[in-house]
């Protein structure tokens, strides 16, 4: 795919072998995965697994735009089944309206509702309508309250909290407006996905390979992000938001990016899972899968490029294996790994390469030349997204005396 | 080393984002291609797909799978543990007593995790994977809608064992619980019989308590109750000052609540604080059975009434057995309660059914199931083959110190099923 003959020569270029060039790795590595997931894959799992696999495929895609956003950017987005919540109940009241047919009435407003479609449902009729409103509404959300929010320089834990805040009420709301969004039993029993019989193993795997094919395209794009100048600014903003700001950038204008991007993903991730589970509900949109949601990106290493979705689906791989095998007390065992991980590796699975090769003090080139690899000089801060005010402060000031 | 060369532009950055270009375009094509192959297929196939889903059950050896499927994690593990146990206990029986059509029942469990898409993708699981004859479990609303779409698709055999809100007949679950007609409403019959005239309705804020008060307030309105007031909380809200006082103000002489969990210890004691008693205002409850009485305490409940269709203390020699054997396999202090019986009902049933059919096809197991009978615990129950609920006695029940809740009135032998309430005229426009 990235042949070496192609790629430009970087300056160190010639202290190691092709293979080893950081680029010729990332893509070598995202070539592999594309093979996997849509050749290998559909080849060797049942139907049941393939569908197990892109619904797992979904929530990775929440991952990678968690990756993004707390692994590079330092915003620990505790909130995102807003986003997931938004895209899945966009993409599961189209599917409604589409099995009502034309004009028709969906069951649940019938049953437990006044009968009446309500007026903001009716564009959802509409396929088009609703692809735009995935793409749009949830980075569209995410605009609006980073603006608010990065703009008045709130950010670490307060951040933190109410983008979890967030989560809460919108579960809440969901599950008080019964009549127009199901309540609690949410948005469920599609028959049809775009046309499609959902009830049909083929589309089902047609399904699959959709989920498996966004999530490549947003890893490229992450990937795209990262090695960009935009990326390059996100991760100085991560770790010294004001010297950024001396330097003249707005920080809150690149974190309004990252954070709508990371919601545009989650989204997506959301409109893909409805019609793989078949259901989507307040349940998937609260607080608990919201902090669900970290879990695998901090277990597979938040920084990293491919750490946060290969956490997230080895997450929910073994929690479904796990549970297979051991219905009454598989949860301890995801319990364990969790403090192991943020014990013994702090910054993921991804970085236990890497620890390993400076255990042996093997000379490896700077993080910066490998985004694969985590900023490891940086973990501190990524830990601690918001430092304390005063004492950067003070460290902008020292920052900016030296510069004058 | 990121923050060094951030100011500077870099000259290498156009050919790099020429050389991203070929892979993503190389996953654009891979995309557009396995979602045009679908499509042909998928039009090829069309609707054979949904009933070429072949069953897979193997019944060529002395077993046979079936599948339990209940929440043994999360919020509901709780409750829903008791049906677990209680769904071991009858397999456990009818193993013993020679299992089903000469085949050992072979129990395949697995954890719903109190999550609706948990529930639906062990369904599929049981159904495709494991090719279990039978399903067994749910309780939440939720869970239960997630998972219809799954065996209707895969034509499977969902045993859904908890009284639920009504409005669903699905060919592919049958439902062993109450639906409305044999629990709300004769929970107001009872209070009507009881000269109440001014009925408070307070309960949490989903699918179950909203459509019961929907129903209740039609049959107010056609029975010349008046509905004082309608309050409902998120559920685990357990601050219910404003709602007691406010019922407490209505002026209201019965209450009818459908709170779930913890709720209910919260609302009970408010209740008492302000100096409502069973006897002036009784509060009439679905949701409380006797697993929950201890946690509420007896002492904030004891007088209070509930609406089942099964208690501990049902006086028949069906229900003094399976007392006992549950005793015997789960230890004295463990009570049985409508859930638990309903499930072991419906394990039996699905027994009374495949052997009516001779087979444990879903075509003919769904051909047989009318008429098929068993005595139950809480009486005969008899299958309705149209609506795959089944006709059950209806017990209003008082709450005693003992934690134990007795009979106080029982309908005039068993109801039929009515989930759509079709046979009453002032549910007319309600479903």
């Amino acid at each position: 795919m990235s042949a070496p003959a192609t790629t430009a020569p970087a300056p160190n270029a010639a202290a190691r072998p092709w293979w080893r060039h950081p680029r010729v790795r990332v893509w070598g590595g995202f070539a592999l995965a594309a093979a996997v997931l849509l050749g290998v894959a559909p080849v060797v799992l049942s139907d049941f697994r393939l569908n197990l696999l892109a619904k797992f495929l979904c929530l990775a895609m929440v991952a990678v735009g968690i990756g993004l956003a707390w692994g590079r950017g330092g915003m620990l987005v505790l909130g995102q089944g807003v986003f997931f919540g938004l895209g899945g109940y966009l993409m599961a009241m189209h599917m409604k309206l589409a099995d009502a047919g034309p004009g028709g009435v969906p069951d649940f407003m019938l049953l437990y509702g006044d009968g009446v479609v309500p007026a903001w449902w009716e564009p959802l009729r509409d396929p088009v309508v609703t692809v735009l409103a995935i793409l749009l509404v949830p980075a569209g959300v995410a605009t609006l309250l980073g603006l608010a929010v990065f703009r008045r320089r709130v950010r670490g834990a307060y951040f933190a909290i109410l983008s979890q805040a967030l989560a809460a009420a919108f579960a809440i709301l969901l599950v008080g407006q019964q009549k127009v969004t199901g309540g609690t039993n949410g948005l469920n029993g599609f028959r049809s996905f775009f046309g499609y019989d959902l009830a049909d193993p083929v589309n089902k795997r047609m399904l699959y390979y959709v989920a498996a094919g966004v999530l490549l395209v947003m890893v490229a794009v992450v990937r795209l992000l990262m090695v960009s100048r935009f990326g390059e600014l996100l991760v100085a903003v991560r770790d010294q938001e004001n010297r950024v700001r001396f330097l003249g950038y707005d920080p809150a204008n690149v974190k309004v990016v990252a954070y709508a991007v990371a919601a545009c993903f989650a989204g997506v991730g959301g409109a893909l899972f409805a019609p793989v589970v078949g259901i989507v509900s307040p349940a998937d949109v609260g607080v608990i899968p919201s902090i669900g949601f970290l879990v695998g990106v901090a277990i597979g290493g938040r920084a990293t490029l491919l750490g946060p979705v290969l956490g997230a689906i080895a997450v929910s791989w073994a929690q479904t294996g796990l549970s297979e095998q051991f219905p009454s007390f598989w949860t301890y065992f995801q319990g364990a790994l969790f403090i192991l991980v943020v014990a013994f590796l702090p910054n993921g699975f991804a970085t236990l390469g890497g620890l390993w090769r400076r255990r042996r003090g093997a000379a490896v080139p700077g993080p910066g030349d490998a985004p694969a690899d985590p900023p490891a000089g940086t973990s501190a801060h990524a830990d601690d997204p918001g430092p304390d005010p005063a004492q950067d402060a003070a460290t902008a000031a020292r920052t900016a005396g030296r510069h004058a | 080393m990121t923050s060094s060369s951030l100011p500077a532009p870099t000259p290498p950055r156009s050919s790099r984002a020429r050389s991203l270009a070929l892979p993503v375009l190389a996953v654009a094509t891979a995309l557009a291609l396995s979602a045009c192959g679908a499509r042909t297929a998928a039009g090829d196939t069309g609707t054979a797909g949904s009933t070429g889903a072949a069953s897979c059950v193997d019944t060529s050896g002395d077993t046979v799978k079936i599948g339990f499927l209940n929440s043994l994690s999360g919020t509901m593990a709780i409750s829903e543990q008791t049906v677990r146990d209680s769904l071991d206990l009858a397999a456990e029986e009818i193993n013993a007593a020679g299992g089903v059509l000469g085949k050992q029942l072979e129990v395949v469990a697995e954890d719903g995790a109190s999550e609706p898409t948990v529930f639906a993708e062990k369904a599929e699981k049981l159904i495709a994977s494991d090719c279990v004859a039978a399903v067994f479990g749910g309780w939440t609303s939720s869970s239960r809608k997630a998972m219809l779409p799954v065996f209707e698709a895969k034509d499977a055999l969902l045993f859904y064992p908890v009284q639920y809100e009504g409005l669903e007949a699905s060919p592919n679950i049958f439902y062993t619980g109450a639906t409305t007609n044999q629990q709300i409403i004769p929970g107001m019959d009872y209070l009507a019989e009881q000269g109440k005239k001014k009925v408070f309705l307070v309960g949490s804020d989903y699918v179950f308590p909203r459509t019961a008060n929907k129903i209740i307030n039609a049959y107010a309105e056609a029975n010349g109750i008046e509905i004082v007031g309608e309050e409902y909380a998120p559920l685990g809200h357990t601050d219910f000052a404003t709602i007691v006082n406010k019922l407490k103000a209505s002026g209201a002489d019965a209450v009818f609540n459908t709170l779930n969990g913890d709720s209910n210890v919260a609302f009970f004691k408010e209740f008492k604080n302000v100096g409502l008693t069973a006897d002036a205002v009784p509060v009439v409850s679905v949701s409380i059975a006797e697993e929950e009485v201890g946690g509420i305490g007896v002492e904030n409940v004891a007088g209070q009434l509930t609406a089942w269709n099964y208690y501990q203390t049902v006086d028949s020699p069906e229900n003094t057995t399976f007392v006992a054997a549950f005793k015997a396999k789960y230890g004295e202090k463990r009570p049985t309660s409508d859930p638990m019986e309903a499930a072991y009902t419906s394990l039996h049933l699905w027994k009374g059914m495949v052997e009516k059919a001779g087979s444990f096809d879903v075509a003919a197991i769904q051909e047989a199931a009318d008429g098929v009978t068993f005595d139950a615990p809480e009486g005969t129950v008899t299958v309705n083959g149209d609506n795959h609920h089944i006709a059950k006695t209806a017990y209003i029940g008082e709450i005693r110190e003992d934690g134990l809740i007795y009979p106080v009135w029982e309908s005039d032998g068993p109801i039929e099923p009515d989930p759509f309430l079709e046979g009453y005229d002032w549910a007319e426009g309600l479903s």
